[in-house]
């Protein structure tokens, strides 16, 4: 079977590949795109750190294939940061000692992301569900959790200021 | 003389029970050089499968350790984490 | 180099050790440009699979893989026959001492299988794709035989046996019949029998648990190349890069300098990481292709063909006086090893009641294979699963006698000079000033509500020191680089700029840590058993030790003074002889590194002794749903002894990390298996881990009593912390629901039937 030509939009800017069918779309940005700061801790969408946003939601890149992201606007760990200035949520996790190994950060990341732009103003309770999507076995969460309310906190702020 | 104290079974294997002796040694490698000429075999297994605790200090793989006269010493099993 | 040096005890009033910087790899970690065992790419790269045995024992009666070899884009299929078959030998490359053989057979079969999904053989391909489809082609012909894999029944006479060469050590007299009993460990002071007989208060339990994955969410993976000359380079993610080269060049017939390997970053390891398993045939399939191969593992193979810890059973009797003094203790434990011999059941007889001062007591330990995965380490090795069994006893003596659970253990708690259960005499310990800080902390006494239950529990890891390497640098700019053999698994990069900085007098932003490969640093011991803070961080020291030293010396010959006249102080040389001469800083002094003698750099090697063993002690409060047997965690907190906190922050990381892992091993987590000794859950679905609404935040309070054997008093934290959690949430599980559960996990299920059989 010949290859898929994808046209698609990573973190704003076109990118285009040649993917097999059965390629899931985690593969297809670490093999296609070079983009390996999405991870795979199972394959089967149950860890979350392969956490990618398409389209403004939330989704386990290991679970679409890659020929999905025809015509999407897809965003990965990779665009969060504007050049060298960090996303609040990467600050606050780096300020909070949110990660000891790190594999589940960046998918955690997102994941908060997807939060934030949907709930600015999230409770522990409803932080701690939106993200039980995104196993971490290092942290007991603790500390994930406190970066995630206070980066939510530094959002408002900015958006009451701008 | 130190005296020494094996808790475990491991070394009464080798010693025919006796978990407990003194040993005139002023250095780990030498008690081990001494339980070797004692009970054949049995210095050859405390340097490579034991550890030995000097006055509470756990050391590993230290032949160098010194024994002073007073010195406890434990034989234990050696220890991995992880 | 040895690490004794005379130190005072470790003082207060730190510029560095104590603070909270940044770490220094962390941008890397939350922009996803860190580099793990699965992101590495090399030019002409194949790709490695595995092909597993679907049967838990079976004789392997031939392996064809022409088939494969055929299939148009396959370069290299391995056997067990394409490696060295040798003698056993204990090899001392990484922590355990284990056998080679053992470890090289569980890497690739040999003639038996002797668990679902052991390696069989492996291939590499041009794509993934055609080594999945090259794995269909091999055919293997297999004589099933009879499996088995709960603990008592391996024990049993009529066992299945597993090994023809396994006579069981620690019996007199030894037994001339193999079996499935590897080994009998024992302890024993005073007369248990009597004490117990005499005991007025007595508690018996039996307990047990289920083996359990330590649950890193990177799975194994590599990327190794072989070279025409008998060159080999290996990038695995691994807590640790001699590790993997001593266990390569061994099961391989290598030369270990033949052999250069880099730490990947590595995501979670816990002691699962401290076997090699995918390295050895990436090596193999890349001799025998030409290319590198890159391996990695599916989460199905993590589960399956790695090493989880092992189940067990725990059997205790507790004797005790009416005022609480325990004068007996009779403990059992029967661990599984998985596929060969070597569970952590010694070290859980020592640990097993290492928290108190019993003077008669009995703890025998039994190691049985099993047919199912090889144990590997999984934090504070055994000893969770022995604390659970004791801690849980300790609860029910605590109610017999009618006492509060910490006063009875503080009343036989060990402390300084007591004499261990394992041995030696105990200093510097802190486990009843961590016991204290639980009883006076307001969590100790918040009101609970119905179905709500509080439980309380202790546990002991030792652990352990070992031999490291550090190196420090100076640049000409006066910053410096501070380079290590020890992978990063939780912050401890942090720690090594932190105590650099210290000795050095700058600000840890002029520090940068460093982990280099096997062939730029010397040996250091890996990543594990508490280790790298306390051995590496005094090889840290030492190494900038002699750095300021030499510094000092180059100021001497500037000042043209004896250099016994120069002291170092706040990153400046200060001139004691001539004190209106201006101090020369680090950054001056390294600029003229060339003219006063050439550059400033310095190596430690050494072999770190004298670790302190860490105790901790954990309160848990817990809500019960009697319908459906959900236990919810309302609060944790969790105390320990840690010496010194070096970088605070990464200690209480370790302490809730650990607590957690224990939440989900009390709660959720097990190996279930088959009729057919096939795992039944070997995804994150049906392996239940916790997940973030599973938990409450999780209080630390951090205990120093310094190691004075450390320049900084620091004690390992990172292992500690899983002991007490099983028997805490077991405890307050008792005290929410009336009926003691003595058997992991406590999931629902098991919940509902013991409140129903109470209520019947």
């Amino acid at each position: 079977m010949s290859k898929i030509h994808v046209t698609t939009t990573v973190n704003g800017d076109a990118a285009e590949f040649l993917t097999d069918p059965g390629t899931t779309l985690l593969d297809g940005l670490r093999d296609h795109l070079g983009l390996t700061g999405s991870k795979e801790g199972c394959g089967s969408g149950d860890c979350g750190a392969c956490s990618i946003i398409v389209d403004g939601r939330l989704v386990c890149a290991c679970l679409m294939l890659a020929a999905e992201a025809e015509g999407r606007r897809i965003e990965t760990i990779e665009g969060m940061a504007q050049g060298s200035e960090l996303h609040p949520l990467q600050q606050k996790f780096l300020e909070h000692a949110a990660l000891q190994c790190g594999f589940c950060t960046p998918g955690l990341l997102v994941a908060a992301k997807a939060l934030l732009d949907t709930n600015p103003d999230p409770t522990e309770e409803e932080t701690r569900y939106w993200l039980a999507g995104n196993l971490c076995r290092c942290t007991g969460y603790d500390k994930v959790i406190r970066a995630v309310l206070d980066a939510a906190a530094v959002l408002r702020q900015e958006r009451r200021a701008a | 003389m130190p005296h020494v104290l094996a808790m475990g079974g491991d070394v009464a294997q080798f010693t025919g029970g006796a978990s407990e002796f003194d040993v005139a040694a002023t250095t780990v490698g030498a008690m081990i050089r001494e339980l070797e000429r004692r009970w054949p075999g049995l210095g050859d297994y405390v340097e490579r499968r034991m550890a030995v605790a000097i006055d509470g200090e756990i050391h590993q793989d230290a032949n160098g350790a010194t024994l002073a006269e007073g010195s406890e010493v434990c034989l234990i099993p050696r220890i991995g984490g992880g | 180099m040895s690490d004794v040096l005379d130190r005072p005890d470790a003082k207060p009033g730190f510029t560095s050790v104590g603070t909270r910087p940044i770490r220094p790899d962390g941008f890397d970690k939350v922009t996803g440009k860190a580099a793990y065992g699965a992101d590495l790419v090399m030019p002409g790269m194949l790709h490695g699979r595995i092909k597993r045995s679907p049967l838990a024992h079976a004789r392997i009666l031939g392996i064809d893989a022409r088939k494969a070899l055929a299939l148009p884009g396959v370069k290299a299929v391995v056997t067990g026959a394409d490696f060295p078959d040798f003698a056993a030998e204990i090899l001392e490359g990484g922590e355990a001492a284990s056998n080679t053989r053992d470890m090289a057979v569980n890497i690739i079969a040999r003639d038996k299988v002797l668990y679902d999904g052991h390696c069989v053989a492996a291939v590499a391909a041009i794509s993934p794709a055609i080594a999945e489809a090259a794995l269909e082609l091999i055919e293997v012909a297999y004589e099933p035989l009879p499996h088995v894999i709960d603990v008592e029944a391996a024990m049993a006479p009529d066992a299945p046996v597993l090994h023809d060469h396994l006579f069981t050590e620690g019996v007199e007299p030894r037994p001339t019949l193999p079996s499935n009993i590897a080994k009998r460990h024992e302890f024993v002071r005073g007369d248990v029998g009597a004490a117990l007989a005499e005991a007025e208060v007595t508690v018996v339990g039996r307990y047990t648990t289920k083996a359990v994955h330590q649950g890193y969410i990177e799975p194994h993976a590599c990327v190794a190349s072989m070279s025409a000359d008998g060159q080999g380079y290996v990038w695995s993610s691994s807590q640790g890069h001699f590790m993997v080269r001593t266990y390569c060049a061994k099961v391989l017939g290598l030369e270990i300098s033949d052999l250069r390997v880099t730490p990947a970053e590595i995501g979670g390891g816990f002691g699962g990481k401290t076997v090699v398993y995918l390295e050895p045939l990436a090596l193999a399939l890349s001799r025998a292709s030409g290319a590198p191969v890159k391996m990695v593992m599916s989460r199905d193979e993590v589960f399956r063909a790695t090493g989880p810890t092992s189940g067990g059973v725990i059997e205790v009797k507790l004797g005790a006086r009416p005022d609480g003094t325990i004068i007996a203790a009779d403990v059992t434990l029967k661990f599984q090893a998985g596929a060969f011999p070597g569970s952590p059941v010694g070290a859980a007889c020592m640990t097993a009641i290492a928290c108190y001062d019993i003077p008669n007591f009995s703890v025998v330990g039994w190691d049985v294979v099993t047919n199912s995965p090889k144990v590997a380490a999984y934090r504070a090795p055994g000893a969770p699963i022995a604390a659970f069994g004791v801690e849980s006893a300790m609860d029910e003596l605590a109610r017999k006698l009618g006492m509060d659970p910490i006063v009875l253990r503080a009343k036989n708690g060990a402390r300084n000079g007591v004499k261990a259960s394992y041995g030696p005499t105990f200093a510097n310990i802190g486990f009843l000033e961590t016991l204290d800080a639980i009883k006076q902390h307001p969590n100790y006494v918040i009101p609970l509500g119905p179905n709500q239950g509080r439980g309380v529990a202790a546990g002991f890891w030792f652990n352990v020191g070992g031999e490291s390497t550090a190196a420090v640098h100076l640049g000409e700019d006066g910053t410096a680089t501070v380079v290590t053999g020890n992978p990063d698994i939780g912050g401890s990069r942090a720690s090594m700029a932190i105590m650099a900085a210290e000795v050095l007098g700058v600000s840890v932003d002029r520090v940068r840590p460093m982990i280099a490969d096997t062939a730029s640093i010397g040996y250091s011991m890996l990543t594990g058993g508490s280790r790298t803070t306390f051995a590496t961080g005094m090889a840290v020291v030492q190494a900038a030790e002699k750095v300021v030293a030499e510094l000092k010396t180059r100021a001497a010959k500037i000042w043209d003074v004896p250099v016994e006249e120069v002291e170092w102080a706040a990153g400046q040389a200060v001139c004691l002889a001539k004190p209106d001469v201006r101090p020369l800083t680090l950054r001056g002094l390294a600029g003229q590194s060339a003219r006063t003698g050439g550059p400033i750099s310095a190596e430690v090697s050494l072999n770190a002794q004298g670790a302190g063993p860490g105790f901790a002690v954990h309160l848990c409060d817990v809500e019960v749903d009697p319908e459906t047997g959900h236990v919810t965690v309302l609060r944790y907190l969790a105390a320990q002894d840690v010496g010194r906190a070096i970088h605070p922050a990464y200690v209480e990381g370790q302490m809730q990390g650990g607590a957690a892992q224990g939440v989900g091993w009390a709660l959720n987590e097990e190996y279930i298996f088959d009729a057919e000794g096939r795992m039944e859950n070997a995804g994150f679905l049906d392996y239940r881990v916790p997940v973030a609404s599973d938990l409450p935040m999780i209080d630390t309070v951090m205990i120093e009593v310094p190691n004075p054997r450390h320049p900084y008093g620091a004690k390992g934290v990172g292992e500690a912390p899983i002991v007490p959690p099983l028997a805490a949430v077991a405890n307050a599980v008792r005290a929410a629901i009336g009926v003691r559960m003595p058997d992991l996990p406590l999931s629902p299920p098991k919940i509902r039937a013991a409140i129903d059989a109470k209520g019947a």
